[in-house]
């Protein structure tokens, strides 16, 4: 039995094919990033998958069971959209109230002392800063002591520490044995994280596979100089080394040489147009 | 779906699903927590505090014909207090579910392990209390501004038919709030509301309806509710069938909660 299985699941939203016909099935213990630009289906997928919504067709299975009916989702945790905390509540209450659903929280006190919110605990959640917002809905997303965790973007506007501080906490989740389902636009975090990654665009699956075969596949690399004339070039290459080497070896005169990696768009642009090329030519 | 099922294997072999927690645990859970959120945001509270007591203040106290007439104060402050609990019931319900469901936190609230009822449960009951609160100052000006008298049994009796009462309109507030986005929603409640508390006879009595709209007036459920609630405060019988036509429109308001409930996905995307 799978953690979440999803199988030939299609979900509309008027004339907007959100799924179409999509499977994926993640094993207990498994560490899964969900990767895609925005608009793509990520987010309608794992509605399906924390009993939100209901597919149009196909089978959506959570531990084994429909996630629509709430016994099923006893085993779920997941985080609340950061913007999303109701504002008048303090941090404490909105901890109590989310662990009161599940049969075993973890005491209160416990949590906001792994997430580093003790002193917040009577701040009302419409006062904290954004970062002290998400690692508060990170924290609800594991008080029930779920067995499977579905993170939304969990560290969207975070800063370095902040970030860092979060993938720790998910890493010993992870490591005590549970499963995660984790979606981002950036794709340093799903490479920190995931173990396996599905690239969904235009409510498709484009690739399933372990992190370092996808990141060979979007690895490319954004090249930037101003050339001798002073006019600024831009080269999306796949190997930015053989890319710099040519052109030291070619003599060409260049300045301020900046190398990054393409943002994930950008990435996904190349790996969309090849999959679509491939199909329709 | 069954036969889809099927070809999984493992799905018939399942461990049996773990049970949430008691329904009694998660409706009090709902209902501290949406007492919480309501009392803390003031204006809400003293809303509901004011509008019953002005409506008071202006329309009966300066009635000498009304005011100083025991039986007619009573009917006047009951009609009153029932509009102030349909108002506050359909829109704090209505509208504030609407609302609430476009908040980014409902989605998230939906996928707790909890069915619909607990936090239906609380918010009747949480509407109930505020309620309550609303009734207070309307009680003290009437007793203080009027002649209107109770004895402390009638009182108690007044309260608790008022908030039996108060069921089918929280009801039909939830299936509109579970229905509509909240400005469709807005709308619609005053469209209901006033033709409801006027033909229900909660601003002019029903005595004075010519026939017809005495036999239409009998059969909304603000006429059942009030007469119910006149028969509580002064004595004075309910029609026989108000008790059947209350019950009547609160199984029917609850159902179509519960339909609107789970027609609901979260915000239209259209």
């Amino acid at each position: 039995m799978s953690a979440v299985e999803v199988s030939g699941v299609t979900r509309r939203f008027g004339a907007v094919v959100a799924l179409d016909d999509v499977s994926l099935d993640v094993g207990h213990g498994e560490l899964v990033g969900l990767l895609g630009p925005n608009g793509a289906g990520k987010s309608t997928l794992l509605s399906l998958v924390s009993g939100q919504r209901r597919p149009d067709t196909g089978v959506v299975r959570l531990n084994g069971h429909d996630p629509r009916d709430a016994r099923s989702r006893t085993v779920l945790g997941l985080t609340p959209q950061e913007t999303g905390l109701p504002a008048t509540l303090r941090v404490r209450e909105v901890v109590d109230f989310v662990g009161g659903h599940y049969p075993d929280p973890v005491p209160t006190g416990e949590l906001l002392e792994q997430f580093g919110l003790s002193d917040l605990g009577k701040r009302q959640t419409g006062s904290l800063s954004g970062g002290q917002k998400r690692r508060l809905a990170v924290a609800l997303s594991l008080v029930g002591r779920p067995r499977v965790v579905l993170l939304d973007e969990p560290t969207t506007g975070l800063d370095v520490s902040g970030r860092g501080a979060l993938w720790d906490a998910i890493r010993e989740y992870h490591a005590s044995g549970g499963t995660v389902l984790l979606t981002s636009h950036y794709l340093e975090e799903v490479q920190a994280l995931a173990e396996r990654v599905v690239v969904i665009d235009h409510g498709t699956v484009l690739a399933d596979d372990s992190l370092e075969t996808i990141l060979g596949r979007v690895g490319a690399r954004r090249v930037q100089f101003t050339d001798a004339e002073g006019t600024r070039q831009e080269h999306l290459v796949a190997d930015s080394d053989a890319f710099v080497r040519d052109l030291v070896r070619a003599g060409t005169e260049f300045r301020d040489l900046e190398i990054r990696g393409a943002s994930l768009e950008e990435a996904f642009g190349q790996l969309v147009d090849a999959t679509n090329e491939g199909a329709v030519r | 779906m069954s036969a889809t099922t099927s070809t999984s294997g493992p799905a018939g072999l399942d461990e049996p699903a773990a049970q949430t927690q008691p329904f009694w645990v998660l409706s009090w859970l709902h209902l501290k927590y949406q007492f919480l959120e309501t009392v803390r945001v003031p204006i809400a509270v003293l809303g509901n505090l004011l509008f019953p007591s002005l409506a008071m203040v202006f329309f009966v106290v300066p009635q000498e014909s009304v005011a100083g007439n025991p039986l007619y104060a009573t009917i006047a402050i009951a009609g009153l207090g029932l509009f102030a609990i349909c108002s506050a019931s359909l829109f704090t319900y209505g509208l504030g579910v609407a609302e609430d469901r476009q908040l980014p936190f409902y989605p998230f609230l939906r996928s707790l392990p909890a069915g619909p009822g607990p936090q239906m449960v609380a918010r009747v009951l949480n509407g109930g209390i505020f309620s309550l609160f609303g009734l207070l100052p309307l009680i003290l000006i009437g007793w203080l501004f009027t002649a209107a008298t109770l004895t402390f049994g009638q009182l108690l009796a007044g309260i608790g038919t008022i908030l039996a009462v108060s069921v089918p309109f929280v009801l039909l507030g939830m299936a509109i709030g579970y229905k509509l986005s909240a400005k469709a929603a807005l709308p619609v409640v005053q469209v209901i509301l006033f033709p409801l508390a006027f033909a229900g006879g909660l601003f002019l009595p029903p005595e004075a309806f010519p026939a017809w709209l005495d036999a239409i007036s009998k059969a909304t459920p603000t006429r059942a509710g009030r007469d119910l609630l006149v028969q509580a405060t002064t004595g004075l019988d309910a029609y026989a069938l108000a008790l059947p036509v209350l019950a009547g429109w609160t199984v029917l308001f609850a159902v179509l909660a519960i339909l609107a409930y789970r027609s609901d996905e979260g915000r239209r995307f259209r």
